[in-house]
């Protein structure tokens, strides 16, 4: 990926028969601390996928920062690539520590962790502002449509008729942050669930190569609060229920590409790290390239009780947040005094003027 | 006093409004370089250029001066004040008597007139026949728009040129030289040289109506002095601003609120003009936050990721930051929080004057937090404690809160001018990776020093063992997650520790000592000015010797302990309701102590005025 620096070796020597990526690094440098989610928690393999999707795209740990707000999502990144610096912030304004650090260190690749309630209710202020500034950030929204920490509460992401293990039945509408974030300005949105392993990991490997907002819904189901019948976020409401807009499937830049693709039924989008993000077409007419076409496909999905995955929206022209900016190239951190503090000369000719 | 009268009914001076000025001098001895100018306007009228005018002008004359905006919640058609005062003294406090009004609303007109001291002197619109009202106060009415209209044809230009008038006829009343007055304008209106013939040919109109109508009535007058020379003008915001350019920082998320606004707006004009290099590349990222939960956010985050980050913000916006404050405090993440203070709350008065944020920010949050405070009493310290805070938020790893005021912040004052940084950045414990290798580890929140601070690494740092988790509490040395009794009440007690290295690096008190007096002053901030001039009245009208201990930081450092131990009384002065100050004090010194403590407090929304020191003290002692 674009951000990666040129490999350290690693300390120590991988044993001989040790698999290892590219930048020789085994897949156990990826993990993290043991998990304390419910067993059968949709996070979990989420935290798997991550680990994956890190490990197979040969991205060093140390170059990676990972955020999270509050929640059983939130404790996520405890569980996953232990040599990333990580951040387990306030409720629902993990963005703006996410964009405060990147603005620190906008050589970092930034993953932010975070729940349905922390985006949806609390945080959708800050999480709206995020999608709109294009933050260079993979963002995932952990989406159980339910409060998992504090014992299974609504959140904003609830549909309509999904009822509670209590049998409280949720009347608003809820919110759908995917819509939300390509309407906004985010330049790489799509939903996958917790149990889609070849969906969720294809899409997290193209996340990596993209330099933008990545905004990824992953439904992921609550077991202990929210996956009875009548929950629309169950493991086996989304069996039924996932209708993937599109085949995802991903060529990292590193691998030679050898399978040829049918430009009819599949767009081929080429990421800022020269790595091929191909979308086999699924929906007759879709475009993942507009974003009114988008937003279509995903109001009609919910008028007929689709839950739609895939990639909805990819734009790799827009530039990002930092870009913009237009900061020097290392990080504004760690710059040496001589680059941050004008000279003595500048004083004194500001002196001058005041007098 | 016009604007007490007006916009304060409701406050504590009620009563001593009309109290006579028992400093009034018979008109025809003459007073030289020391007396208030108030000019009454409506917002919005484009009087400030005029104001700014006025005051350089004396300023050149080599006269001590300070100037004052009293101004409402309101961008155009309400009234508005801006007070000038001439100290050949060198005082800058708020003088509480107007000397000189100039009278430029009519709809406070009679109520400005009605509140000057007798012996007073007013300008203002002949039509507004002022004279009527009062007997006592030397008058001198300007037909305005008629000078007006004949020194600008152009009609749209006439309300802003129309304030030059005013300048010309003080210019004139008072002996000013005029050259100073051309030099004051030519530089406020720099490169603009036609706006700038415009406007001194308005003051030229003032100056020549003056000299031909007026006989002077009224003791009030300027004379050169040298007292200036080599002296700055500038506004505590521009001045912080400067220090955090100097400072290096580097990352500024924020949320307009008056009165810190400017704070920020000065920084992006300097880090435009001296922070982007020759390929045209920031070493700096400004962005407007969407509110003040984010701003504080994004410092955070940019702390710990290395980079020197502030924001700056008022009252509304430290309420909104509280939950983050906490977490930087338990999480120690460096930033800088610039609380330009104002009165509460969010609506209502909110652009005035208060020193009230000191017990909410001392404690802002949840759990047992405390936060570290500078202080600054001058644009001067607002610019060296700007270069203090980044050091020390590094230092020690945590937020620490500079406490300006609107008063400070947005008026302009007088100083020497700023020296240039002699040390280098202190960039605190960071650990790089070939440390991290040379030690085989680190554990974060371990007390290596016995200083309560901990080591940290950077995100990006390149060695395995270089990443920790960052969480508020709950964590044990090495950053792992735990919720055992003695890992959280050693956290605890290590904060603690860091709070009293904090004591120790914090900007020490100023003291004054005769070492004579029984009676002890503490003040801070913008409360300083008027002390010392109370000080001096104290002294000079009932002979009365105070000590004088200006507070610059907390936590306090050990001298503040001393003073008031050594004091049979310790007034602390402050502009709050509530003593707030003193209430910290309470909190920090022995039992023996807390007794010596007595509070003065002035909280109407102006800035402390001496006079008003002086009779609260003089009242407590019973003299
Ligand atoms: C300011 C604040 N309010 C409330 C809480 C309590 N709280 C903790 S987690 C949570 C909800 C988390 O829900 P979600 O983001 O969906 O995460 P999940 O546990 O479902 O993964 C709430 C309300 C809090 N931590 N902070
Ligand atoms: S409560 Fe729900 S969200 Fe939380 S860990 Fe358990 S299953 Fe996961
Ligand atoms: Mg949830």
């Amino acid at each position: 990926m674009a951000t990666n620096p040129v490999p350290s070796a690693p300390l120590e020597a991988p044993r001989a028969a040790a698999k290892t990526n590219r930048i020789g690094l085994q897949v156990l440098d990826y993990r993290g601390g043991k998990t304390t989610l419910c067993a059968g928690c949709g996070h979990n393999a989420i935290s798997e996928r991550i680990i994956d999707a890190f490990y197979e795209m040969g991205v060093q740990p140390e170059r990676v920062m990972k955020l999270s707000g509050i929640g059983c999502s939130s404790k996520s990144p405890a569980y996953f690539m232990s040599r990333s610096h990580s951040f387990n912030s306030v409720h629902g304004r993990m963005p703006s520590v996410a964009t405060g650090a990147l603005l620190g260190n906008h050589t970092m690749k930034a993953l932010a962790v975070s729940g349905d309630g922390d985006s949806a209710s609390i945080g959708i202020g800050q999480f709206v502002h995020l999608m709109r500034r294009n933050v260079p950030m993979i963002y995932i929204i952990e989406d159980n449509g339910v409060y998992g920490l504090t014992k299974g509460q609504f959140s904003a992401t609830a549909d309509i008729g999904s009822k509670l293990k209590t049998g409280v039945i949720n009347d608003l509408p809820p919110i759908d942050t995917c819509t939300l974030a390509i309407q906004l300005g985010a330049t790489f949105v799509g939903r996958s669930f917790s149990g889609d392993k070849k969906q969720l990991l294809a899409m997290l490997k193209a996340a990596i190569a993209h330099n933008g907002t990545v905004l990824l819904d992953v439904i992921s189901p609550c077991v202990t609060f929210n996956d009875h019948e009548g929950s629309t976020k169950s493991y086996k409401y989304m069996q039924e229920h996932d209708e993937a807009i599109d085949e995802v499937g991903f060529v990292p830049f590193f691998q030679e590409i050898d399978v040829e693709y049918d430009p009819g039924t599949t767009i081929n989008v080429e990421m800022h790290d020269g790595s091929q993000m191909r979308l086999r077409k699924l929906h007759e007419d879709f475009d993942p390239t507009d974003r009114v076409a988008s937003i279509a496909a995903q109001l009609h999905a919910h008028a007929n009780n689709e839950v739609l995955t895939g990639v909805f929206y990819i734009n790799t022209q827009q530039p990002s947040f930092t870009e913009m900016l237009n900061l020097v190239d290392e990080p504004l951190g760690t710059l040496p005094d001589d680059r941050v503090r004008p000279g003595r000369a500048v004083l004194e000719e500001m002196m001058q003027r005041l007098m | 006093m016009a604007t007490e009268d007006v916009a304060l009914a409701a406050s504590a001076e009620q009563g001593i409004l009309s109290k006579p000025d028992t400093h009034q001098q018979s008109p025809r001895s003459t007073i030289v370089n020391d007396f208030s100018i108030q000019i009454a306007t409506v917002n919005g009228s484009g009087s400030q250029s005029a104001n700014s005018v006025l005051l350089r002008s004396i300023f050149r004359m080599g006269i001590p001066v300070s100037g004052k905006n009293l101004f409402p919640s309101n961008i155009a058609g309400l009234p508005t004040w801006y007070t000038i005062r001439a100290s050949k003294d060198g005082y800058v406090a708020r003088k509480k008597e107007i000397d000189i009004l100039i009278a430029m609303n009519a709809e406070t007109s009679k109520e400005d007139m009605l509140s000057l001291p007798v012996g007073a002197a007013a300008i203002y619109e002949e039509s507004a026949d002022l004279k009527q009202f009062r007997n006592d106060v030397a008058c001198y009415p300007v037909p305005f728009d008629k000078l007006t209209a004949d020194v600008c044809p152009e009609a749209k230009l006439r309300k802003l040129v129309k304030n030059m008038i005013y300048v010309g006829v003080a210019a004139q009343l008072l002996q000013m030289d005029m050259q100073a007055v051309e030099a004051a304008l030519r530089k406020q209106f720099a490169k603009k040289v036609k706006a700038a013939d415009l406007n001194w040919a308005a003051v030229q109109a003032g100056y020549e109506y003056a000299a031909a109508n007026f006989t002077k009535n009224d003791p009030f007058q300027l004379q050169p002095m040298n007292a200036t020379e080599g002296k700055i003008i500038i506004d505590g915001n521009a001045a912080a601003a400067l220090g955090c350019i100097f400072a290096g920082c580097t990352v500024v998320m924020w949320y307009p609120i008056t009165p810190s606004s400017s704070l920020v707006e000065n920084f992006i004009d300097l880090a435009k003009r001296y922070r982007i290099g020759p390929d045209g590349k920031a070493t700096f990222a400004i962005v407007q936050a969407e509110d003040e939960l984010a701003a504080i956010g994004a410092v955070l985050g940019a702390g710990w990721s290395g980079a020197r980050s502030m924001t700056a913000t008022s009252g509304p916006g430290i309420s909104l930051m509280a939950e983050f404050a906490g977490l930087g405090y338990y999480a120690e993440l460096p930033g800088v929080i610039f609380d330009v203070q104002r009165t509460g709350p969010s609506t209502g008065m909110p652009t005035r004057n208060q020193q009230g944020a000191l017990l909410s920010v001392a404690y802002l949050s949840h759990g047992d937090t405390k936060h570290v405070m500078l202080i600054p009493g001058s644009v001067r310290e607002c610019y060296e404690m700007a270069m203090d805070a980044f050091d020390l938020a590094e230092q020690l790893q945590t937020p620490i809160f500079v406490m300006s005021d609107l008063d400070l912040g947005m008026n302009n004052w007088m100083s020497e001018p700023f020296t240039y940084p002699e040390k280098p950045l202190n960039r605190g414990k960071v650990l790089s990776a070939e440390d991290l290798t040379r030690l085989g580890g680190f554990a974060r929140y371990k007390d290596v020093d016995g200083d309560g601070i901990g080591y940290r690494t950077l995100p990006g740092t390149d060695h395995p063992l270089a990443a920790y988790f960052t969480r508020g509490s709950g964590h044990n040395e090495k950053a792992l997650y735990t919720e055992r009794p003695d890992d959280y009440v050693n956290n605890m007690e290590r904060l603690s520790r860091k709070f009293d290295t904090a004591r120790t690096l914090v900007p020490q008190a100023e003291i004054v000592q005769t070492g004579k007096s029984k009676i002890g002053l503490i003040a801070f901030g913008t409360s300083d000015f008027a002390t010392r001039e109370s000080r001096d009245q104290l002294l000079k009208e009932f002979n009365l010797d105070t000590d004088y201990l200006r507070i610059r930081a907390f936590p306090f450092s050990r001298e503040i302990h001393e003073f008031v131990a050594s004091h049979d009384r310790v007034y602390v002065i402050e502009q709050n309701r509530d003593a707030q100050m003193l209430s910290l004090l309470k909190l920090d010194l022995e039992a023996k102590d807390i007794v010596r403590l007595r509070s003065i407090r002035h909280f109407n929304g102006l800035p402390i005025d001496a006079r008003s020191i002086t009779d609260d003290l003089v009242t407590q002692e019973g003299i």
